[in-house]
Order: C-alpha cells, then sequence, then structure tokens
C-alpha cells in the first residue's frame, strides 16, 4: 500500500507530473482528490466521542461563531453548542457540539454541523428576498 | 398608543431599570420552555422575519429588521465593518515630495481616501496577492490594480500685492485635493470603466497644503481588500443597529405631570390626547423610535410605577453609511451573499474533511486510531 509520502501534499493538482498518478494503487485517492484535501479551513479537534465533538474553523471569528453557535442550538437534537475564539491572535475558530444520547444513533455531531451550515444559507436567501422586497418596496431617494 | 406597542409579547422585551436591565437572552431554544417547539423552521422565519424601510439614499440606508435573533444581526454589522471587500490605495510610489508631509504620513493618507468608479468593473476586479518572501515578484495586472497619479506643484502668483496674505490670491496649486487624483486605465480598464473612471468618492477631501517651490509627484496602485486587513478597505463609514425602544405607560399621567413627563424624554417621544373621561392633558406614546433610553424619567420620584422602560430585543433598527463605493443598500446585501458564502465553502470543506478521514481510516494510515474501534470520521 502506498504511503503517504508518495502524495504530493502541497503543489497544485495542474503541477502534478503524469507519472505519479500511475504509480497510485486504484484503491488509493487520486492525486486529484488529495489536492482537494489540502488547505481544508476545517478539522476535527481530538477527543471526539460518538455525540459530540470539537471543530475547528480557520480564518473565522465571532462572525461566522456566534451566527453557527444560534443556528445549532435551534436543532432539537443539540444538547450543548459553543465556540470559543482560543486565543485572539490566532485565526482559528473552535466550536462544539453535543448530542441528546438518544439521538446518538442517527445523528454524529457533523451531520449537526453540516445543517447548520444549511439551515444559516436557508436563512440568507430568505433575508436577501425580504431586504430586496422591502427596499424595492420603499424606493431610492437622493443623499442631501 | 400603537396598540402593537403595548400588547408585545412579555418575552421579546428586555427590561430597562433605573440600574439594572433584565431579560437580557434570547430564549427561543428548544428545550428552554416546556411543551414549546423553538426549533429552527424556515418557513416560520419566512413568516415571521419582516424588513421596514425607513431611508435609502446611495450614502446611507436605515431599515428594520424584525424578528432576527441578535447573533445574525450582529453577524451581518460586523461582515459590513469587515468583509466586504473595496478598492483602496494600497501601494505609493513617492518619485517626489517636498511638501510639509512626510512620506509615510502622505501615503496613509492617500491610502484612507474612499475611491468610487464604476460598481460593476469595481466587482469584477479580482486580488491581487503579495509574493509571499522567497517566492517571484507578482506583477500587477489590469485585472487586480489600478494606477492613479498626483501631480501637483505649488508657484507663486505674480502680481500679488506684497501685503497680500490669502493664499488663494498669492500662490497656485497651494492646496492639494482628493480630485486631483489621475485615473491611468490599462488594459480593459479603459472600455470598463469609460463611463464611470475611479475617483475619490469625496472630491473635496484635502491631502496636502504645499507653498511656492513644494511638489509631490507620485503613484498609486490601488488593490482590491478587506476592512480585516486595513480599516481602509472598511465600505462603510459606520453600520450600526439600536433596538426598538419601548416606553409602557401604566398609570394615566395627566396636567402639568404629562409635560413634565414628555420632558423626560427627547422631542417627539411622548405626544398628547384628551383623557377620554375628564378631557385633561393625557400624556400617551407618540414616537418610541426616537427615544434614547435615557432612563431620564427613572430619576424622578412622581413618575414611580407610571412607566416601564425597555427595548424590544429581536427589532434592530440598522443604520448603515457608506464610505461611497458601493450604495449602502448594496452593501447590507453583499454582507449576506458574503454569510452565506462562508457557509457554503465550510459545508465543501467540511464534506472532504469527513472524506479524507473516511479514505485514511481505510487506507490504515493511521493504525492506532482503527484500533480504537471504527471511528473513522473522528480525526
Amino acid at each position: 500500500m502506498a504511503s503517504q509520502s508518495e502524495y504530493p501534499q502541497s503543489a497544485p493538482a495542474e503541477d502534478t507530473p503524469m507519472e505519479d498518478l500511475s504509480e497510485i494503487d486504484n484503491d488509493e485517492p487520486l492525486v486529484e482528490e488529495e489536492s482537494m484535501f489540502n488547505d481544508l479551513r476545517i478539522t476535527t479537534l481530538p477527543g471526539a466521542e460518538e455525540g459530540s465533538a470539537s471543530f475547528e474553523i480557520k480564518g473565522e471569528d465571532h462572525t461566522l461563531g456566534n451566527a453557527l453557535r444560534y443556528i445549532i442550538m435551534k436543532n432539537p437534537e443539540v444538547e450543548f453548542c459553543g465556540y470559543s475564539i482560543p486565543h485572539p491572535s490566532e485565526e482559528k475558530m473552535n466550536i462544539r457540539i453535543q448530542i441528546y444520547p438518544e439521538y446518538w444513533e442517527t445523528t454524529k455531531p457533523y451531520d449537526v454541523l453540516l445543517k447548520g451550515f444549511d439551515d444559516l444559507s436557508d436563512l440568507c436567501d430568505h433575508v436577501t428576498e425580504a431586504f430586496t422586497a422591502a427596499k424595492d418596496a420603499h424606493g431610492k431617494h437622493e443623499d442631501k | 398608543m400603537p396598540s402593537s406597542t403595548q400588547n408585545i409579547d412579555q418575552r421579546r422585551v428586555v427590561g430597562v431599570e433605573a440600574e439594572i436591565v433584565t431579560n437580557v437572552t434570547s430564549t427561543d431554544f428548544p428545550g428552554h420552555w416546556p411543551n414549546e417547539d423553538h426549533s429552527w423552521d424556515i418557513n416560520k422565519f419566512k413568516q415571521s422575519f419582516k424588513v421596514v424601510f425607513h431611508k435609502n439614499s446611495p450614502l446611507f440606508a436605515e431599515f428594520d429588521l424584525i424578528h432576527i435573533d441578535a447573533s445574525i444581526a450582529n453577524t451581518f454589522r460586523r461582515i459590513l465593518l469587515a468583509e466586504v471587500a473595496t478598492l483602496a490605495i494600497e501601494t505609493v510610489y513617492v518619485s517626489n515630495n517636498t511638501s510639509i508631509i512626510q512620506d509615510e504620513v502622505l501615503s496613509h493618507r492617500l491610502g484612507l481616501i474612499p475611491l468610487t468608479g464604476d460598481k460593476a468593473a469595481l466587482r469584477a476586479m479580482k486580488w491581487y496577492t503579495k509574493a509571499a518572501p522567497g517566492e517571484a515578484a507578482r506583477y500587477p495586472t489590469d485585472e487586480d490594480t489600478i494606477v492613479l497619479h498626483l501631480r501637483a506643484a505649488c508657484e507663486r502668483l505674480p502680481g500679488a500685492k506684497k501685503s497680500e496674505t490669502d493664499p488663494d490670491k498669492l500662490y497656485k496649486n497651494h492646496s492639494v485635493h482628493a480630485r486631483d487624483l489621475i485615473f491611468e486605465p490599462a488594459g480593459k480598464q479603459v472600455q470598463t470603466f469609460a463611463a464611470n473612471p475611479v475617483r475619490a468618492a469625496n472630491p473635496d477631501i484635502l491631502i496636502a497644503k504645499l507653498r511656492p517651490g513644494q511638489e509631490i509627484d507620485v503613484t498609486m496602485h490601488c488593490v482590491k481588500g478587506i476592512g480585516q486587513d486595513h480599516a481602509k478597505f472598511s465600505p462603510v463609514a459606520t453600520a450600526s443597529y439600536r433596538l426598538l425602544p419601548l416606553i409602557k405607560i401604566k398609570k394615566p399621567i395627566l396636567g402639568r405631570a404629562a409635560e413634565r413627563f414628555a420632558a423626560c424624554f427627547p422631542k417627539g417621544v411622548i405626544a398628547f390626547e384628551a383623557d377620554p373621561n375628564t378631557g385633561e392633558k393625557m400624556a400617551v406614546v407618540g414616537n418610541a423610535r426616537n427615544d434614547t433610553v435615557s432612563r431620564e424619567v427613572l430619576r424622578h420620584e412622581e413618575f414611580k410605577g407610571f412607566v416601564e422602560l425597555g427595548r424590544v430585543r429581536d427589532h434592530f433598527i440598522f443604520s448603515i453609511e457608506s464610505s461611497g463605493q458601493f450604495d449602502a443598500d448594496e452593501l447590507f446585501l453583499s454582507a449576506v451573499a458574503t454569510l452565506k458564502a462562508k457557509c457554503t465553502y465550510l459545508k465543501r470543506d467540511t464534506q472532504r474533511m469527513l472524506k479524507k478521514q473516511a479514505l485514511d481510516a481505510r487506507s490504515g494510515r493511521d493504525q492506532s486510531r482503527l484500533k480504537r474501534g471504527d471511528r473513522g470520521w473522528m480525526e
């Protein structure tokens, strides 16, 4: 089985020579796929369990943190959700999700996170719609 | 008295008392109230959420966001301040500067000038990324950089009286303004910015003052950036919200007391009506929106028990003041779109992370994890 070192870790996919592809076992991810795993902004922090996990999101702060916390707390399967910025000089935001034990079989913390992103997107769509309608109804005037 | 502000759901009210605030946090979460469903439902949100516009001009918009949580309203505000991209002067090449203002101070002043231009062309601009240390230099292109020039030299005006003290009569070009910035379109920019060239949003900004013999000759490169990186990229002069004030008069306040009561509030907040029984002058709530919730009324012993002050927790009076590059209402829509984009990208990254964890587990790159049981998705 191919070891990790055979995969280019940072080179963009288009720069990868064809030979690298031929060396890879078919069961293994392709180089293109591997490059898609570079620069992921989210990781699962150690200590995750069946119904609870913390995720670290790079480059996010209170802006997304609090909105995401709110929408995840609106999920009835969630017992606890909180976020923190461990250090102000690191651009990282940790979000913690815990699920009520009765939902452990059907829902994983990442399901809740993904639903949070979907719900927040839906919210944005409707805010855009309602805002545009109200704006058009009101009309626009010149600056004084 | 508007009934809507009187019979408001008490859960929506943040109480403001003389020394304390009450009922501050929102409680509309599942599990908080017995036998009530507060789980997220987009259809419920669609029914309850309201936007009401009050003012909308290119540079200023005021509107109400009703039935939305503070965390979401605050996210929009924060994105407006720090994450909606604008164009600003990033690099200043000083060919000559003999003015009293030092090069670095002049550069900083130039950077802070809000720019404007064709909105579609500005939006279509790409990001210019500086080369990392050790990397080959990246050259600016017509897609990511706008070039401006500023050239000014001060001279004496001939024929001025010796006793003259007015600089306008003594010198030529003694004040350098933002209107003196000259846009030098390159490549495609000649067409895209033809109707609406890049220029200062406010032409009257004073950049420097000169005296005869002094000269400024600089070339500027403008790039797209966000307020998180530098305040000059922030598209708003300010974006803020406040909660709708709520005044509840519990017992009739009549006659001269009604006037003293009204004097505790800004003009127009308290109105007068005739008491239906006696015809006496009676204080009623006029325009509570204009109240500052100063709590002055709570300092007066005579009104103790007559009035309750508060704010509506989910009624945001949002105001956006644009710095001039984009219209205030457009900026709000960009902020909402930015939040949506964050969700979309992070959702994709989460799915990739899960895929990576599953692949990692399968290929046995992390044997120790497999020994602990099948918890492939956990890193």
